[in-house]
């Protein structure tokens, strides 16, 4: 294994920063994707179990066994249908996006007191308009913070996703994996790992001014 | 089919100054309960009635109120409002029409005190500036200051400000019907005594038909029109004014709700003017009651005092006549003999 060589690190830095500029957007993107995609799936399967406590638990206990798959083998298990890329990809990190947000969509609407929903009805609103003007915007903070624990979730495992020629940063750490021993091979694996981490701090502080801006000034602390 | 149930909810709307309201032989039994948690209800509520419903926990008196705006869906009888069969018509677009407060007050957190307010007439479909404009009204009317609250969350606001909010959303429509549920009963006995007050004032001017439910007697006494006084099953024990059930309790069950103190509990109703009052230079001291003021604040000063006899004063502030002791007395004699009359009076015209 070559030493580490920060002046070698910050030229394959300023030779590849498109190429890396590139794979972080594609990381983002596919991160993204899949949370919007679980995020449609995981609030209306919380919408419609939320109230009945045996379906609510059996998609609670079944999202959380889901989230005990391994990465790699639930990924395994997709490249035979959905080949590599990023359709195996997205599925997987879909799959690991909904325990977090379906809980939260459960736990928020079961928090919304029920004076509030006797008088939402005796004020004459059916259920779909109670459920959209009432219940989901008091849960909305708390399934949000959902979300939030499945971009941070998701970004880590899109990186491993890399290994079924999925997009993003991954595709840096298993370059360097790879080719061990090469000049290079320290540097992709670090930029890969850095890129990451970054990518993490950026989402999870995007988040925290998604929630402010998106929720009631009524309902904060 | 749909047509019919608009004519019938235009016409109940359209009685904003009160409609009556009947409950016939309405039975509720919940699923999984032998007895009834309601039996057999029978009333009728004029136009512009407060009625109270007072009785002990669990008699019923919460679910018998809620079938009347289908929160609870009745197992037999039937319910009319101004003759219109309510549950022939859609549950959400009844309740639009009937006011709705609660005791857990129930504001919507993520909503200013004005989106709160302005929820049924969004659901009716007033323009902005017309919803707008009943809010300011309204806030007024609950006396909190417009430029102060309406941008304000219910977070910021003390429990007796959300209650008023709370009357105030349940108002916004102006519904003939109201439905109270023990609206006061979460607030500290000098703001309880307050919202009373301001809803009495209030009821004078709207005068909608209130079905209005407690368990504390005084404020039954003190709000109500009439007063249901209710037992296990919502049984009727004696539906009367609060002066008639005061002087002339139905049975033991009615007496043991009164408590003690029935004879100062109906001097409370009535006011200073209705006794005969003695000459006002009998008034040698400088205590002095006003003619509006209840019998029961007369008698309270002479107690305090110690005079024996106290003057009685006109708006304007003018020395009318005095009362002692013994005018009280009488007076609350004579109020049971009208009282009385009044009753036989009833009996045969029925
Ligand atoms: N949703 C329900 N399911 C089953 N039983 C109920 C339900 N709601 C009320 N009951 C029962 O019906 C009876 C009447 O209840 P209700 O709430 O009408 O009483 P209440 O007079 O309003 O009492 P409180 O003064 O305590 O509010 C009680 O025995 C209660 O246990
Ligand atoms: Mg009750």
């Amino acid at each position: 294994m070559t030493p580490f060589d920060l002046a070698g690190l910050l030229t394959f830095w300023s030779r590849r920063w498109d190429d890396i500029l590139e794979l972080m957007v594609e990381h983002l993107v596919v991160v993204l994707i899949s949370l919007a995609i679980a995020m449609v799936i995981g609030v209306v399967v919380g919408m419609l179990t939320w109230n009945k406590p045996i379906p609510a638990a059996i998609v609670i206990a079944a999202a959380g066994v889901a989230l005990t798959i391994p990465s790699l083998a639930l990924l395994a298990l997709l490249i035979r249908p959905f080949g590599l890329g990023w359709t195996s990809t997205v599925i997987a990190l879909t799959f690991y996006s909904l325990l977090p947000i379906v809980r939260n969509t459960i736990v928020g609407l079961r928090e919304v007191p029920p004076s509030v929903l006797e008088s939402a009805m005796g004020m004459g609103m059916g259920p779909i308009k109670r459920m959209m003007s009432i219940q989901l915007p008091i849960a909305w903070p708390i399934i949000l913070t959902g979300v939030r624990v499945a971009a941070q979730l998701t970004i880590g495992i899109a990186a491993i996703a890399a290994y079924v020629a999925g997009p993003g940063l991954g595709t840096l750490i298993f370059n360097g994996l790879s080719s061990l021993g090469s000049k290079n091979a320290l540097n992709f694996a670090l930029t890969g790992t850095l890129g990451v981490i970054i990518l993490a701090l950026l989402v999870d502080a995007a988040f925290v001014q998604i929630t402010r801006l998106t929720t009631s000034r009524g309902l904060r602390a | 089919m749909p047509e019919s149930t608009d004519t019938a909810l235009t016409q109940i709307a359209s009685r904003t100054d009160g409609a009556r309201i009947v409950l016939d032989r309405v039975s509720k039994v919940y699923p999984g309960q032998d007895a009834p948690a309601v039996e057999e209800f029978s009333m009728v509520a004029e136009p512009g009635e407060l009625i109270m419903f007072v009785g002990p926990s669990g008699c019923g008196k919460t679910t018998t109120m809620k079938m009347i705006n289908r929160i609870i869906e009745p197992s037999s009888g039937s319910i009319t409002i101004d003759g219109r069969d309510i549950l022939s018509l859609d549950p959400s677009e009844l309740r639009r029409h009937i006011g709705y407060v609660i005791q857990q007050i129930g504001l919507f957190p993520h909503m200013t005190i004005a989106e709160n307010i302005a929820v049924v007439p969004k659901l009716l479909g007033w323009t902005k500036q017309r919803t707008a404009d009943r809010v300011d009204e309204l806030l007024q009317t609950v006396q909190l200051d417009p430029g102060t609250f309406a941008h304000r969350y219910p977070r910021q606001l003390s429990g007796g400000q959300q209650q008023r909010v709370g009357v105030a959303r349940a108002l916004a429509a102006d519904p003939p019907v109201m439905l109270m549920d023990e609206p006061f009963g979460a607030t500290d006995p000098i703001t309880r005594e307050k919202l009373q007050a301001e809803f009495l004032r209030l009821q004078e001017s709207i005068g909608k038909t209130i079905i209005f439910v407690t368990h504390d007697f005084d404020e039954a006494i003190r709000l109500g029109d009439r007063i249901a006084v209710l037992s296990e099953r919502s049984q009727i024990e004696q539906f009367d004014t609060p002066a008639a059930i005061l002087a002339e309790p139905a049975n033991d069950y009615v007496r043991s709700f009164i408590g003690q103190g029935a004879a100062l509990k109906r001097l409370a109703l009535i006011p200073v003017e209705t006794a005969v009052l003695g000459a006002a230079s009998a008034a040698v001291d400088h205590h002095r009651i006003a003619t509006d003021d209840s019998l029961r604040d007369a008698l309270d000063l002479l107690i305090v005092t110690g005079a024996p006899a106290i003057g009685v004063v006109d708006r304007s502030g003018t020395l009318v006549g005095s009362l002692t002791v013994e005018r009280i007395s009488t007076a609350l004699g004579a109020d049971a003999t009208a009282l009385a009359a009044t009753r036989s009076d009833e009996g045969r015209l029925a």
